[in-house]
């Protein structure tokens, strides 16, 4: 088994906000990330595909390929967009890390046909990340 | 959320600190055998990077494994302000008896971060230098 990792960035934005909870609750909850107006990051992502190189061509999959998947399916999508309004897969849910991360996971799977995706590591800061893997999977 | 998926919430904290790599079990021309320059006597330093991850159900109100605030306070309280500008060997009880590589440090700092309320911890990586790093996972052989 070989794992193959291609990374992109998109830089978007997005605010924490709950309206089921008070105005004071919001702020003392998200803090900072609470501001109406919201605020950006350069997103660093990372997408681990595992599988056995194909014997003819070398490769797990073809990275071009992978690269169309990612220039459609999240840099379209997501760069240079306000995450809470404008990336309909985040609707009703808080666009932290963790829940753009399983964003990006159920968006590639389904589109990853040779190989299998492993491992969606998605940087909101270079100390801050969220790593999404199938349950039971091993980190590598 | 799907059950399906886990998810981990990564994150990197910074602390700068000396250390020297000498055991009493070790003659003195052992200690520099094994140690090398790392066994100098009056120990030497490093910008330590610590990465840790955890995991848990994200809590559909926050869309959070845990709040952040939360998570640095504890690794503030139970790490960096025991490590950050101290000396391992003489300001951490842990390493008077064992050596402070980074091995061991690593598993002093999972020690430590174990019993953290909001999350499972799963991971925790240290980098020593920018090419050296060590993880340990709470596994034991």
């Amino acid at each position: 088994m070989v794992y193959l990792t291609r990374k992109i960035e998109f830089s978007a934005s997005h605010l924490y906000h709950n309206p089921a909870f008070s105005a004071e609750e919001n702020k003392r909850v998200f803090g900072k990330c609470n501001n109406p107006h919201g605020h950006g990051h350069n997103y660093s992502l990372e997408v681990t595909v595992a599988g056995d190189p194909d014997p003819v061509t070398g490769m797990v999959l073809d990275l071009k390929e992978l690269k169309e998947i990612l220039e459609r399916e999240i840099t379209q999508r997501m760069d240079h967009r306000f995450l809470n309004y404008e990336v309909p897969e985040l609707k009703g849910q808080i666009p932290t890390c963790e829940n753009i991360a399983r964003v990006i996971w159920n968006l590639l799977e389904p589109r990853i046909l040779q190989g299998k995706l492993h491992r969606v590591r998605l940087y909101e800061t270079p100390d801050l990340f969220a790593d999404c893997y199938r349950n039971g999977a091993k980190p590598a | 959320m799907s059950e399906a998926l886990k998810i981990e919430l990564g994150r990197r904290y910074r602390f700068a600190a000396s250390h020297r790599l000498h055991t009493d079990v070790l003659s003195v021309e052992e200690n520099a055998r094994v140690y090398g320059k790392c066994n100098n006597p009056y120990g030497h330093g490093h910008n330590y990077v610590l990465e840790i991850s955890v995991s848990g159900t994200l809590d559909p109100s926050t869309g959070m494994i845990a709040n952040l605030v939360d998570l640095d306070g504890f690794v503030e309280r139970e790490v960096i302000e025991a490590f950050d500008h101290k000396s391992l060997n003489e300001d951490v009880p842990a390493f008077r008896e064992k050596v402070p590589t980074t091995e061991n440090v690593c598993r002093e700092i999972y020690q430590r971060l174990k019993h953290f309320p909001k999350a499972r911890l799963e991971r925790v990586r240290v980098e020593e230098t920018s090419n050296n790093a060590f993880e340990y996972t709470g596994e034991e052989n």
